[in-house]
């Protein structure tokens, strides 16, 4: 009797847990127990995996609102990021130097983000039902529209424009000199003085932890339960007197800001500003990250975000290598293809509660 | 007598409406009619060169647009996941031309070998797009990415090891999985040369016209059978539909199976015209283009004609021929005309996407406000 009842609750702490992500976070921990036999530094491989969990984890934290309010996963995730482009180039062409463009980014990319949101936010709630779609080809759209601009927007900095021309933005411009691990290097943690080969980019991760703090205060605050109210029922939400488009334009620009700051972070771990068709494919793993993570198209925590970019990167980084030294064949690129497209599938056929 | 006056008047102003309507409804066609109006002239090509460019897109595009219709009669809205019938079609081709059979048996040959793996992929995807009714259109478009993955997993690591392939002319020299390109050079436009002939160095594709004028056929035919009419049913109401007895689900999925069938046949079609294609990433980008294509022809998500698809393919083509021509004239850089018209297809797609849900939403809420009055004046009944 009691084993059976075990058995029930076995089987209902993995439905709570959901059977894909239980294959990940297997497949995940042996890739992990796997490392040592396959001669791959263990430290190494958490470095690397710590390293792109600060570099991707707020453009997955900028799900969230978006998810709260109902307008399903941000596929727009492109806006954002140009509005950040925006604020990195400006910056730079302004002349700011060393952290403080990473300021001055941060400030510069604000009234664009604010802007794009709210626009962004004022067609989203022309179309309530049909975001996900819709919010993929905006951002496609932006990423094109962009593509010229780039081209043609009177940018003069000489690290930014194409030397032999002396107009039109470079593909990729290095960050060296300007923000380049601006957050990373500060309180950085390495311990490999200690012949232990691991390096923690501490600043990022604590600028990270704050803004996460913040949004998980704010959906704690009036508007933010109201938010909560509006994505989960909205005929609720209406008859206790919310402002249904006004709260849910308000976490499409809290949204866009967030992937605006998000895409400066990624850029100061990574190095390089990356334009053109760059933010193109960069909505995807973020939504495939926190879909991993255990959220689903209208629920998503904090905890979340952090648990799915942590599986997330750490497939990406562990598979290539492991799987090279032990099969020689790299299979990593067509796995993580499968793998955050299969999960986006998958939550989109669940059911989910509340209305639209 | 004052019936007599006013009916003229009435008649005209609903001409004058009509007018109005009729500009309202095509505003996306109507808008790349000028948009290449304004570019044909600018680009500097002569009228030969591109009446033969627009007859070999026309031949190489139409078939697969036209697989786009019958999901759309069916409410499923745009497939996007016609590029897993392309995959199938590519995979058909891959073996054929493993087994070295070309001109048109390979061609007969790859559509028939095409039809299982179609079949298989539309039953796939019909089946989980039955699970995520109401947001079809973002699930097919993940499915086509999804399934790009599994493409991969086959043809880059299958095929060879397991699936056999004998010729070393298409594996990748270590031993297993395809090279990047597949050459279709032996069967090259076998199907357009057939029967072909040239009017004023305007090659014209016979035998691909009568395909597509008989998938046409099939398609004005198929609208009429009892199937077709389920269809359709399902498409305007699930809900009724069910209640008339019809089974909505099996339905769905045979919209999704012949959509993907006809996607596979469009694709071999697609590809003998350009005579090769590169293995990994062919199928990518056709789901996107076709779909502009037959939203640029005045197509809605939930209403395409046979002659949507035609006007799509000459206007969408034509301004994709003249754009970079266009571009590097005014702005002296070619790059800006290429991007362009890649922003031009997917700002067609946001523009088509838009309208739809709104028109949706506006029905909906429309709906409600009637349901709303008629009960106000049942209660004051």
């Amino acid at each position: 009797m009691e084993k059976k009842n075990e058995k029930g609750m076995l089987r209902r702490a993995v439905d709570s847990y959901g059977i894909p992500r239980l294959i990940i976070t297997g497949f995940l921990m042996s890739m992990f127990v796997l490392a040592p036999f396959a001669g791959v530094d263990l430290w190494t491989q958490f470095t690397n995996v710590i390293n792109r969990f600060s570099w991707n984890a707020v453009l997955v934290l900028a799900m969230v609102p978006m998810i709260h309010s109902g307008c399903g996963l941000n596929m727009g995730l492109p806006l954002a990021i140009i509005s950040g482009l925006l604020g990195a180039t400006l910056s730079i062409e302004l002349g700011f130097t060393g952290p403080m463009s990473f300021f001055m980014a941060m400030l510069l990319a604000t009234p664009f983000a604010i802007l794009l949101g709210a626009a962004y936010g004022w067609l989203l709630n022309r179309i309530k039902g049909g975001e996900m779609m819709v919010a993929t080809y905006v951002g496609f759209s932006a990423v094109s529209f962009m593509c010229m601009m780039w081209m043609l927007l009177p940018y003069k900095s000489p690290t930014m424009v194409w030397g032999f021309a002396g107009k039109g933005l470079r593909t990729t411009i290095s960050l060296e000199g300007f923000y380049d691990k601006a957050l990373a290097n500060f309180l950085t943690i390495d311990l490999n003085r200690f012949g232990i080969n691991l390096v923690i980019p501490t600043g990022s991760l604590l600028f990270f932890a704050f803004l996460a703090f913040l949004v998980w205060a704010f959906l704690h605050t009036k508007t933010g339960t109201a938010m909560t109210a509006v994505g989960s029922n909205p005929a609720f939400a209406k008859a206790a007197g919310i402002n249904i488009d006004k709260t849910r334009m308000l976490s499409v620009i809290l949204s866009t800001w967030l992937g605006a700051v998000g895409i400066l972070i990624y850029e100061q771990g990574f190095g390089f500003v990356q334009l053109y068709m760059a933010p193109f494919n960069m909505a995807l793993p973020a939504v495939a990250a926190i879909l991993i993570g255990g959220a689903s198209v209208n629920k998503a925590s904090i905890t979340n975000v952090i648990i799915g970019t942590f599986l997330y990167q750490g497939l990406v980084t562990m598979t290539p290598t492991v799987m090279n030294s032990m099969i020689h064949m790299d299979m990593s690129e067509v796995i993580r293809v499968i793998v955050s497209n299969g999960m986006i599938v998958y939550a989109l056929t669940r059911k989910t509660e509340g209305g639209k | 007598m004052a019936n007599n006056n006013n009916t003229p008047r009435l008649g005209q102003k609903t001409v004058g409406q009509k007018i109005l309507t009729f500009l309202g409804n095509n505003s996306v066609p109507i808008m790349f009619i000028l948009i290449c109006a304004y570019c044909i002239p600018a680009s500097g090509f002569s009228a030969g060169y591109l009446l033969n460019e627009i007859v070999t897109r026309l031949g190489r595009n139409a078939f697969l647009i036209l697989s786009l219709l019958i999901p759309i009669m069916a409410g499923m809205g745009l497939n996007f996941g016609m590029t897993l019938g392309a995959m199938a079609g590519q995979i058909a081709l891959i073996f054929v031309a493993d087994w070295q059979i070309w001109g048109i048996p390979g061609l007969i040959l790859a559509a028939i070998l095409s039809i299982p793996f179609s079949v298989g992929l539309g039953v796939f995807i019909g089946k989980i797009l039955n699970k995520a009714k109401g947001r079809e259109m973002i699930t097919s478009y993940m499915i086509a990415f999804f399934m790009t993955g599994i493409y991969q997993l086959v043809v880059l690591y299958m095929m060879g090891s397991i699936i056999p392939i004998k010729h070393a002319s298409i594996k990748l020299p270590r031993g297993y999985g395809i090279r990047n390109t597949v050459s279709l050079l032996q069967m090259r436009q076998s199907l357009d040369n057939l029967l072909s002939f040239t009017v004023g160095g305007v090659k014209i594709p016979v035998l691909t016209l009568i395909l597509i004028a008989l998938a046409c056929l099939f398609i004005v035919w198929f609208r009429k059978t009892k199937l077709g009419q389920d269809m359709r049913a399902v498409g305007q109401d699930m809900e009724v539909a069910r209640d008339a007895g019809i089974n909505v689900e099996r339905t769905r999925v045979i919209a999704m199976v012949m959509s993907t069938v006809f996607a596979g046949f469009g694709m071999i079609i697609y590809l003998q015209n350009v005579g090769n294609f590169p293995t990994y990433t062919a199928h990518s980008q056709i789901g996107m283009f076709c779909i502009a294509a037959l939203l640029v022809g005045g197509a809605s998500v939930d209403k395409a004609s046979i002659g949507n698809v035609f006007l799509g393919v000459i206007l969408f083509h034509t301004m994709f021929i003249v754009a970079p021509k266009t571009g590097a004239a005014i702005t002296g850089d070619s790059m800006i005309g290429e991007y362009f018209r890649v922003f031009v297809s997917y700002a067609v797609i946001t523009v088509a996407l838009v309208l739809y849900e709104a028109k949706k939403r506006k029905a909906k809420s429309a709906a409600g406000a009637q349901l709303a009055a008629e009960q106000a004046a049942e209660e004051e009944a």
